[in-house]
Parts: structure tokens; sequence; C-alpha cells
């Protein structure tokens, strides 16, 4: 990777990891009698390993003005790669944890194993780490191709990928030592969140200035929704995160916001993070990668109009559904509700759009599973959009909410959608950036599809009967006016729910590892001369030889 | 580029934009989708006519039904009280063994004591009250205070070496580490102990056990009794029974005489009414009963 980078842009390279290296040791000295000591360290090692990498390629020899005439694919692939790595473990810990319930003696008497612990590590591990490098990979290919412009510059994109992936490791890693803001999805302490600010800006500007080479006199929808995420995660990002640290030696620090505030502007991040990580960036894949598959048209540009300005405009409201009869004023609740309502509309026009897309080619996705892997995943989007606004309402809500409902719910948009869609997209993606005729073995990704889809659907299934079983039995009052059960009673009557969900996720997680092995051997079967796809080009002469950022 | 194609398939044309490839058709939004879209903003508006819902500075619209979930609360919880006071009245008033005696009223209380006790007692001696290894069996008849209804009443009222100010308080001492006896002495009492409960001895505890007699009576009988059937004054448990809370095998009692044992439960005074805990103790006494 060095090699494809210019000497200042090596320099550069080197520069900054001295920067993040020193960074390191000032928070590991500062630190010493915390646990933010050893996350200097970790940052330490981490800017001491990237520097290391620099140093071995930089005298090999410079890239030859013709990559000017390429898109810049690099940095994919790594991202590609990692999003998978970090699939397998984090839906690993996911099936821990899920075991973790079922039978509570699986922590081995660890305190980094308890389930508070480990929990975080398996949401940050897949929203983050596989969600997050799944989509700073695809949008890297999406924003150049359909922009027609290779990325201005070698080094920011991998600023952008490492930088991101130390953040992810702080987050992982800081929970099995203790530190964690305990906001959900926000878990990371001030130092990380103040890299990812670093991090994410840049990406911001990469995206910006790429979009601003295009050769396309229009923004393809697909980079509206990759903007959008990029954007508005930002803004979520730093507002959830305004803290004041309790000392520049320690990890521990207080959010400026109390009481319910805290609260609302924790679902607000927490909501919205929903829409504009989990649904806005992936549905920015899905307009890429399904269309392509299938080789149909878009099936109504003005129906992505409405479903894009509807789902920024409604989701912007609708965290505080997450807040349903608490000490939150009940109009803010109503607000919440019924701009979750009015979402449906919007939500359901752009899974719509993804289905009629496929008219004409039905037959492609019968028999080619990475389309249908993008094809179920329309409708699980559908699916669990529907149920999200059901859910925000009120009186829904009584039933559903604190229950095993919601992580029914959550599952059926996070595998169902979020990361069918990205398997489909990288079964796409793998053969073009290698350059292979198709992915090593069709029939493991068929596999693949059916091992995923039965995940979800046994996992999806159990949830939705515990939840309800769970709700109702919180609820039920007997004729003498007490509760009926007792809290035990309900988990009592969960447990062969949360054995099936954990096989569901096995099954899950079984499927993500045959799809490394796959694009393992994808990558080392050889390269089929001249499967470059034509016109895979950036428009010939376009991008002038940039100065190194 | 910008040249509008006809698509074979739809009939429709594209917007003449091409992206690597992708086009996309300039068909009219269906009129379902208008029709979705404004049945939903209808259903939003009629909400914001009929519940709180607007902010305005310092208040917001409070809705035509006049609703506020804080008064619904209220209601809902007025309502299940009103269901509950008749009977609930009747275990106020009445004694204890009254209760006892009262069939109708004591299916009251086994349905309602059942989860009063599993939420809140059932994490330590178990959601059916059979203890575990270092909480007592409530349903075992054997008493470390006493199991007359005055007594678990108050047991549960102030707890078990507790913070409450009243706190009952009990404390196995511990004979080794604080160097009262020697380790062969402890050896030996222990060995005395398990045969209290006729315990099969292997032949150097039945040796052991002879000598332990007396340092049981020096040391031991004070708080445990002379014949070792405990004292319910000072919370010590009967060693003859059979029953244990820490464990009846060897190591299990050499721990408890090294060591010292004090377990502590909690005082229910400040976290539960006392109708409630009228209700768990008939509910408790009746799970001894039941034995
Ligand atoms: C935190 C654990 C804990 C909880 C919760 C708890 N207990 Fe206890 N309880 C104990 C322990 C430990 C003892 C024995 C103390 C000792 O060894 O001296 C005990 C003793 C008792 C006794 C005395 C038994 C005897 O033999 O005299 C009664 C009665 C009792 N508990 C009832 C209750 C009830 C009713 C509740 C629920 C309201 C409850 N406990 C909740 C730990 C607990
Ligand atoms: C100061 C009073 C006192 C003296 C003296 C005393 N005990 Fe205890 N003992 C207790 C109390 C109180 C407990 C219950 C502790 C608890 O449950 O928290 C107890 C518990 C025990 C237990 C555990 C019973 C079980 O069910 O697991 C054993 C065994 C025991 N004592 C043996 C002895 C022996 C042997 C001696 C003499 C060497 C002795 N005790 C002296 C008060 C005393």
């Amino acid at each position: 990777m060095v090699s494809t980078l210019t000497t200042t842009e090596r320099q550069v390279a080197l520069l900054l990891s001295a920067l993040v290296a020193l960074t390191g040791l000032a928070l590991a000295a500062a630190g010493r009698h915390d646990p933010l000591g050893v996350h200097g360290f970790l940052i330490l090692v981490y800017g001491l390993g990237c520097a290391t990498v620099v140093a071995r390629g930089y005298y090999s020899p410079e890239p030859d003005s013709e990559r000017l005439s390429r898109y810049y694919d690099e940095p994919i692939k790594a991202g590609l790669l990692i999003a998978m790595a970090w699939a397998v473990v984090g839906m690993f810990v996911g099936v821990w944890v899920a075991t973790l319930l079922a039978y509570p003696e699986f922590t081995f008497d660890q305190a980094w194993a308890s389930f508070g612990r480990l929990r975080p590590v398996h949401t940050t591990g897949v929203i983050f780490g596989f969600g997050g490098n799944a989509l700073i990979a695809t949008s890297f290919h999406v924003m150049q191709r359909t922009s027609r412009a290779r990325m201005p510059g070698q080094l920011s994109p991998w600023f952008v990928l490492v930088g991101y992936n130390l953040f992810c490791l702080l987050a992982v890693s800081g929970y099995l030592i203790g530190i964690t803001q305990s906001k959900e999805y926000a878990e990371p302490e001030w130092y990380a969140d103040i890299w990812l600010v670093i991090v994410w800006v840049t990406y911001l500007v990469l995206y910006l200035r790429t979009l601003a080479r295009r050769q396309e006199p229009h923004i393809y929808v697909a980079n509206w929704y990759y903007l959008a995420f990029i954007l508005v995660v930002a803004v979520l990002h730093i507002v959830n995160n305004l803290a004041i640290p309790a000392s520049l030696g320690g990890a521990k620090s207080f959010p400026v916001f109390s009481g319910v505030q805290d609260a609302m502007t924790q679902w607000w991040y927490g909501h919205n993070a929903v829409a504009f990580f989990l649904t806005a960036g992936f549905l920015g894949m899905m307009y890429y990668y399904l269309p392509t598959r299938a080789g149909r048209p878009i099936f109504s540009y003005r129906l992505s109009i409405i479903s894009f300005w509807g789902i920024t405009f409604f989701y912007m409201w609708a965290g505080s559904h997450h807040l349903h009869y608490t000490a939150l004023p009940h109009w803010v609740q109503t607000l919440g509700m019924t701009f979750s309502v009015m979402l449906l509309v919007p939500s359901w026009s752009s899974a719509g759009n993804a289905l009629l897309t496929l008219n004409g080619a039905w037959h492609k996705v019968r028999d080619d599973a990475t389309l249908r892997f993008m094809m179920v995943a329309a409708v699980f989007y559908g699916l669990s959009t529907f149920e999200g606004s059901f859910m925000a309402i009120r009186p829904v809500n009584a039933l559903s909410h604190y229950t095993d409902w919601t992580v029914g719910h959550v599952h059926a948009g996070a595998l169902g959608w979020v990361a069918l869609i990205t398997f489909g997209a990288i079964y796409s993606l793998v053969p073009m950036l290698w350059k292979r005729e198709r992915m090593y073995s069709p029939a493991l990704v068929e596999l693949h599809f059916w091992l995923a889809l039965a995940g979800t659907v046994i996992y999806v299934f159990a949830m939705w009967n515990s939840g309800i079983i769970q709700g109702l039995m919180w609820r039920t009052y007997n004729e003498s006016g007490t509760l009926a059960y007792s809290f035990v009673d309900s988990l009592v009557a969960m447990h062969p729910y949360y054995v099936a969900r954990a096989f569901g996720g096995l099954l899950f997680l079984i499927g993500a590892v045959a799809g490394c092995y796959n694009i393992w051997m994808t990558i080392r079967s050889t390269a089929s001369a001249a499967r470059e796809p034509t016109g895979d080009r950036p428009v010939a002469g376009a991008p002038a030889a940039e100065p190194a950022e | 580029m910008a040249v509008e194609e006809r698509d074979a398939h739809t009939g429709y044309l594209t917007t003449g934009h091409e992206w690597n490839g992708i086009t996309e058709l300039n068909r009219p939004v269906p009129k379902i989708i208008w029709l979705f879209l404004l049945s939903t903003f209808a259903f939003a508006f009629l909400w914001w006519v009929l519940m709180p819902a607007w902010p305005l500075g310092a208040t917001y619209t409070r809705g035509l039904l006049g609703v506020d979930q804080r008064a619904r609360l209220a209601d809902d919880l007025a309502v299940a009280a009103a269901r509950r006071a008749d009977w609930m009245a009747e275990i106020e008033a009445k004694p204890v063994e009254a209760i006892r005696a009262d069939p109708a009223l004591m299916r009251l209380a086994r349905e309602s004591g059942r989860t009063l006790f599993a939420d809140n007692c059932g994490v330590c001696h178990g959601a059916t009250g059979g203890g575990g290894p270092g909480y007592p069996s409530l349903v075992d008849g054997a008493w470390l205070w006493g199991g007359d209804a005055k007594t678990v009443a108050e047991t549960i009222r102030v707890g078990i070496n507790s913070d409450h100010a009243e706190s009952r308080v009990g404390q196995m001492l511990a004979f080794g580490r604080d160097g009262i006896l020697e380790r062969q002495a402890i050896s030996d009492v222990v060995s005395f102990v398990r045969s209290l409960s006729d315990a099969p001895l292997a032949p150097a505890e039945k040796t052991g056990a002879a000598a332990g007699a007396t340092i049981f009576a020096d040391n031991c009988a004070a708080c445990h009794g002379e014949d070792g059937r405990g004292s319910t004054d000072v919370g010590a448990p009967d060693l003859t029974d059979g029953s244990w809370i820490y464990g009846g095998d060897r190591p299990s009692i050499f721990a408890s005489v090294d060591r010292g044992r004090q377990g502590e439960m909690p005082a229910w005074e400040a976290r539960l009414t006392p109708v409630q805990r009228k209700l768990l103790t008939v509910y408790v006494l009746d799970l001894g009963a039941k034995q």
C-alpha cells in the first residue's frame, strides 16, 4: 500500500504516525494510574506500527502518473477485508452474549467477560467495526465510480480508514477494561471521541473533494445518502459526546447534559445513528450495488427524492420514541411518535424503489445469491421500518418497550437489512476489485445466503415470541389486583427463546465465516488477465496530477 | 450524456443521466404513495390535535382529550389498589394466625405472596424459598431466630446484620483466624459437630469427636447450646438437625469454625409497606408449614 503513495505523502504519513505515537505516549504518561494509561500505550503502539509500515515501504519506487487514469482502489480492498474481520469478531461476541443470557455461567468468573462489558464489544464490533468499515470502503468505491473521478490524493483515504479503526480498537478494548461513558452506542470516552471527530471531518472533506471533481453533471442518489450519513453522524457524534473529562490523566468524563435532557440527547443520537449510520449509509450502498448487479434502471427517480428527503427530515424528530412513558414530557413523546409514523412511507418508498427496480431481473434474483442477498435485504428493510413505526406508537410501545421485541426489531434491521445488503455489496465488489471472473465459489455464496436468512428468521421469531410473552407477563394482573408473575418467572419463560436466538446467531456467524473463506480464496485465485470491466476508469485526462495533501 | 432512453421492459424514459451504467426511470411517484403519505400526515395531525403535542414557550398544546401520562398512571395505580383494597384491609386487620386459618384469604395471600417473595427475596432464598449456599432455606422448618409470626415479622422488618438501627446481630466467631483455637482443636470440634447430626464419620473423625466434645462445651455451647440445638436468642443455628446454611461436609464446617460466618439479610422496613411485610410473614410461615 505504501508503494501507491507519493514521496510527499509518505513523509506526511510518517509525520502523522509519529504524532499519533507521541499523543499515545503523553496519554500513557498522564494516565499511568488510570485505565487511560493502557489506552495511551495502545495508541503509542498503533502509531509506531503505522510508522513502521510506512518506513519499510519508504524507498519503494514512486507510483507513475499512469495511476491517475485509474480509480484508487487499494484502501477499498483493505476496508472490505477489515470489515469482514470485524464481522467475525463482532458476531462471535454476539453469539457469546446471546449464550450468556441463556447460560450465565459462560462469563467464566472473569470481570471482563461479564455481560455488561461484552455487550458493547458486540454492538461496537458489528455496527462500527463491520458496518462502519464496509460503509467507508463502499463509499470510496461508489463516490469514485459515480463521479467518474479518482479520489484526490492517496493519503487521506488511508488516514480515514486506519484512523477509524484505531477508534474502534480503543472502543472495544476500553469496554473490556471497564472504560465507558454508559451511553448506548456512544460508549467510548472523550479522547477516543475527539479522535473520531478528526477522522470523520477528514472523511467528509475527502468525500466533498471527490464529488467536486466529478465528471457527471448530476450527483447520483447513492452519494446523497452517503453524504447524509457522513454529515449527520458528525453532528450527532459531537453533540451527544459533549462532556468534560474529570481530569486529563483519566478516562472518565461527565456529559454536559444531565437528567432527562441527557436522556433525550442520547436517544436523539441513538435513533439517528440508526437512521444515518445504519439506514442512510446502507441505502447508499443499495442504490449502487443493487441496480448494477441487476442491470436495471432505478424504478423511479422521483420516488428516490421523496424517500431521501422524507427519511432525512422525519428521522431527526423520532428519537424521543425511545423514551415513551418516562420522565420525558408527554408532548415530546407525541412528536416522536407521530414523526415516526410519518417516516413509514418514505422508508417504504426506498424499499419499494429497490424491489421494483428488480422488475425485469427476477430471474437473476433466482439464480444469483449475491443479488438475492440485496433483494432480501430490501424486504427486511421494509419489514423493520414498518415494525419500527408501529412500535413507536405509544400504546404499542407500552407492551414492547424494554422487552426482547426491541432486540428482535433491531436484529431484523441489523441482520436482515444491514448485514445482508453489505454481504451482497461485498460479493459484488470483491470480483470487481480483484479483477476476478466471479467469486471463488458461488455455491458458498449460496450457502452463506441460506445460513444468513435462516439465522435471521430464527433470531427474529424467537425474539418476537419472547418479547411479547415478556411484555404480557410483566403487565398481567391477577384477580386479586397484584402482578401475576414475578420477574424471575418471565426469565424462566424466556429461556427456550434465548437458546433459539443463540442458535440463530450461530448460523449467521457460520455464514460470515464461510464468506471470509470464500473471499480469501477468491483473492488467492489467479486473476483472469483481462477482467477489467470496460469503462471502469475515471474520465480520461480529468484528474490532473495533484500535489499531495 | 443526458440522452433519454426508453427502457424496453417498462416503456418509461430514463432521466437521461448515467452513472457508471446506472440509469433511473423518469416515472412519476405512484399515486398510492401519495395516498399513504397523506394518511400518515392526517393521522399525525389528528394526534397533535388530541394529545399534548407542540411546545409553546414555557407551555405546550394540551390536546383536546386532556390526556396527561402522569394522571393516567395515577389512575391505573388507583384502580389496581382498589381491586386489592378489600382483602388487603383484611390482611392488615386480622392477626397472622387468623389469616392462616382462613382458606379464602390464604389463597389470595399465596397468590400475591408468591410474586412478592420471588421479586424481593428470591435472589437470596431462591424463588421457592429453598435457600442455597450461604442463604438459609425457609421451608425446612429450622429457624435461626424463631419461627413464630412475631419473630419472623421482626426479622423481615429489621434484617440480620443489616444497616437497620435495630438489626438483629448474629455472629459466628472466627475461631481459627482470630487465634482462639488451634488447628487440631478445630479439627476435633468439627468432628464432634458432624457427629451431632449423625453424619457418617471416618474412623479418624470418631477419635477426634471425643476430644471435640469438651472443646464444644467450652467454646460453643454458650451460643449453640449444651446439646448443640442452637439458640434463637443469638441466632445460632441448630447443629443437630442436618440442615445447613453453609454446608454440612467437613471442609464447609471447618471453614465455618475457622473463619467465622456473618450472613447478611437486608432490612425491609424502608422498602416494603407494613401490609406487604405482613403478607410475606404469612407467606414465609406457610412455606415452612408445607414441609
Ligand atoms: C441479600 C440476600 C437476602 C435477601 C434479599 C433476603 N434475605 Fe432473608 N436472609 C438472608 C440471610 C443471609 C439470612 C440468614 C442470616 C444469618 O445467617 O444469620 C436470612 C434470613 C432470613 C430469615 C430468618 C430465617 C431464620 O431461620 O430465622 C427470614 C424469615 C428471612 N430471611 C426472610 C426473608 C424475606 C421475607 C425476604 C424478602 C423480603 C428476604 N429474607 C430477603 C439473606 C437475604
Ligand atoms: C457468639 C455465638 C457463637 C459461638 C460462640 C459459636 N457460634 Fe457457631 N454460629 C453462631 C451463629 C450466630 C451462627 C450463624 C451464622 C450465620 O448464619 O451468619 C453460627 C453458625 C455456625 C455453623 C454453621 C452452621 C450452618 O448451618 O452452616 C457452625 C458449623 C458453627 N456455628 C459451629 C460452631 C462451633 C463448632 C463453635 C465452637 C467452636 C461455635 N459455632 C461457636 C454463633 C456462635
